[in-house]
């Protein structure tokens, strides 16, 4: 029983729904489902979303030829968590003539963006909060509510900092929502599906970005740029751009709000990556090579979650690899970048996808 | 004409592209590439490197014997007055003539810049970089150091031996 809870999360979660059901009237369980899950989804962010900031640092320092945090606990891996306890005690610095209910409702706006993607996610087999029979979509319209936030964090401040940083943000976001979309749609046009259940599903005999030849791999690569650039990440951190702009949009935020902030850079950067691998890499598929069966099986033995992981990880870590090898774009270079050349290529791209979609010419 | 022009740019992109990530990548595989030192736990094997410069020292021989022949050169030179040159006078047995010798020299590295001028202008080569860099002491008096060791003497190299070296 347990050991078949790692393969297939299914039952524990039918257990778990049934026993409430048995236990308290329909409205009640169904409350208690969504604390649960609610619950579950708060540790894992604040795990991973510490744990990702330690790793960014370790992974630059080790492209940097130095040794990154290392004393706190074993090789630093307590270090963000004193990082966090630090910045709970601190001060929360009022702005003068800012406009406080924005100010202080932006954080909000940025964390619940992110925090509504999360939902979307299969983690395993049977570990999904929601499956939406539109699922792409709704992760594509929640992701990009987070610029609200950024606009609203940079309006706010009453400093000119933030505003630059807000605005390049916004113009940034905007023109890379398209290419992230159009590259996600070249998937949508091979598996046939926007429930990501299903797309994971049609990824049973190989992973799209293998079955959909070329353009399966140019609509990833453009989706790892356009991606970078909508979670504000270098070398696209214009909205942030500490050299110019000190801080960009989190310029006047101090404390938790800044915290807040933070997290939700990393968690975006997880749920692009965890995107990049459901759509792209099979998601919690294990790798499977056909007619290879005893390798095959071998593969299966491993748990999807620690599939899911390892993808993620494995894109997570291209991610930061870039951001530590190349500079910053200038702003006119970031939207040349985009319109000149990711975009066209992508409505190329997908017309080849449709046809070959259309001809059944993948695997 | 254009199409392939507009091809061409974002293959030969890619490609630079994939070059600064393969050195980037390259660091990230080779951690003996990483400069970084643990201090205090390789305290005993830390090697500084050659041109460390951790305090001015004056190197003595098997012998007890220096270079140094108190002509002040450092003393005048030292920026901050870090260098206190005391001499005595001593009569030679060989030639019974009186001459300058070293009696202290005095290095407070409390105030030192580590500028190296003393090191550089030094006519004879008595001075030198030492490699010791945990200068920490709970009292400042330690800091004011004496250079020769007690009981030192200046060390007289036979001029011909220097001109056979150079024959060789």
């Amino acid at each position: 029983m347990l050991t078949s809870i790692i393969y297939d999360f299914s039952p524990l979660t039918h257990r778990i729904d049934q026993f409430l059901s048995e236990t308290f009237s329909p409205g009640w369980a169904v409350t208690m489902e969504l604390v649960i899950v609610g619950l579950v989804f708060l540790l894992f962010y604040a795990v991973v979303g510490l744990f990702l900031v330690l790793a960014e640092r370790r992974v630059c320092a080790f492209i940097q030829n130095r040794l990154g945090p290392n004393r706190v606990g074993p090789e630093g891996l307590l270090q963000t968590i004193a990082d966090l306890l630090k910045l709970l005690f601190k001060e929360l610095i009022p702005i003068k003539r800012a406009d406080k209910f924005l100010y202080n409702l932006a954080p909000f706006i940025v964390i619940i963006a992110s925090f509504m993607a999360i939902a979307a996610i299969p983690f395993a087999k049977g570990l999904h909060a929601i499956d939406f029979n539109i699922g792409i979509f709704y992760v594509i319209a929640v992701s990009s509510l987070g610029v609200v936030g950024i606009l609203l964090a940079g309006w706010s401040s009453n400093s000119k900092y933030s505003l630059i940083g807000a605005m390049r943000s916004g113009a940034q976001i905007i023109s890379y929502e398209l290419s992230v979309a159009l590259s996600l749609l070249a998937i949508v046009v091979l598996s046939g599906s926007m429930q990501l259940s299903e797309v994971i599903a049609s990824q049973e005999s190989g992973w799209w970005i293998w079955r959909g030849h070329l353009p399966a791999f140019i609509a990833f690569l453009v989706y790892l740029i356009a991606s970078t650039a909508e979670i504000n990440r270098g070398p696209f951190d214009l909205a942030e751009a500490e050299s110019e702009l000190t801080a960009g949009f989190h310029t006047e935020y101090s404390g938790i709000k800044f915290a807040f902030f933070f997290l939700a850079e990393y968690m975006n950067m997880f749920i692009v990556a965890s995107f990049a691998t459901t759509m792209f890499l099979g998601g919690w598929l294990p790798f499977h090579i056909d007619g290879w069966y005893a390798f095959n099986h071998m593969m299966d033995f491993i748990p999807p979650v620690v599939w899911y992981l390892g993808k993620t990880a494995f894109i997570i870590y291209l991610i930061m690899w870039f951001k530590w090898t190349f500079p910053r774009l200038r702003i006119d270079q970031l939207l040349t970048l985009e319109w000149k050349y990711l975009l066209p290529i992508n409505l190329v791209n997908i017309l080849i996808v449709a046809f070959i979609s259309w001809k059944n010419w993948h695997f | 004409m254009e199409i392939i022009n507009y091809i061409k740019d974002i293959l030969k992109a890619l490609r630079s592209l994939w070059k600064g990530m393969m050195v980037t990548g390259y660091y990230f595989v080779h951690p003996k590439e990483i400069v970084t030192q643990r201090y205090p736990e390789n305290r005993k094997k830390l090697e500084m490197f050659d041109r460390f410069k951790g305090e001015v020292t004056m190197p003595h021989d098997e012998n007890n014997t220096h270079l140094c022949t108190g002509c002040g050169i450092c003393e005048t030179n030292c920026p901050n007055g870090s260098i206190e040159i005391i001499t005595r006078k001593e009569i030679n047995p060989e030639t019974g003539k009186a001459e300058r010798v070293i009696d202290k020299h005095i290095y407070h590295l409390s105030m030192c810049t580590f500028c190296e001028l003393c090191i550089k202008t030094c006519p004879s080569n008595a001075l030198a970089w030492g490699q010791s860099f945990e200068h920490a002491v709970f009292d400042r008096h330690k800091l004011t150091k004496v250079l020769n060791q007690p009981g030192s003497k200046l060390r007289k190299e036979p001029k011909e031996k220097k001109v056979t070296e150079e024959k060789n």
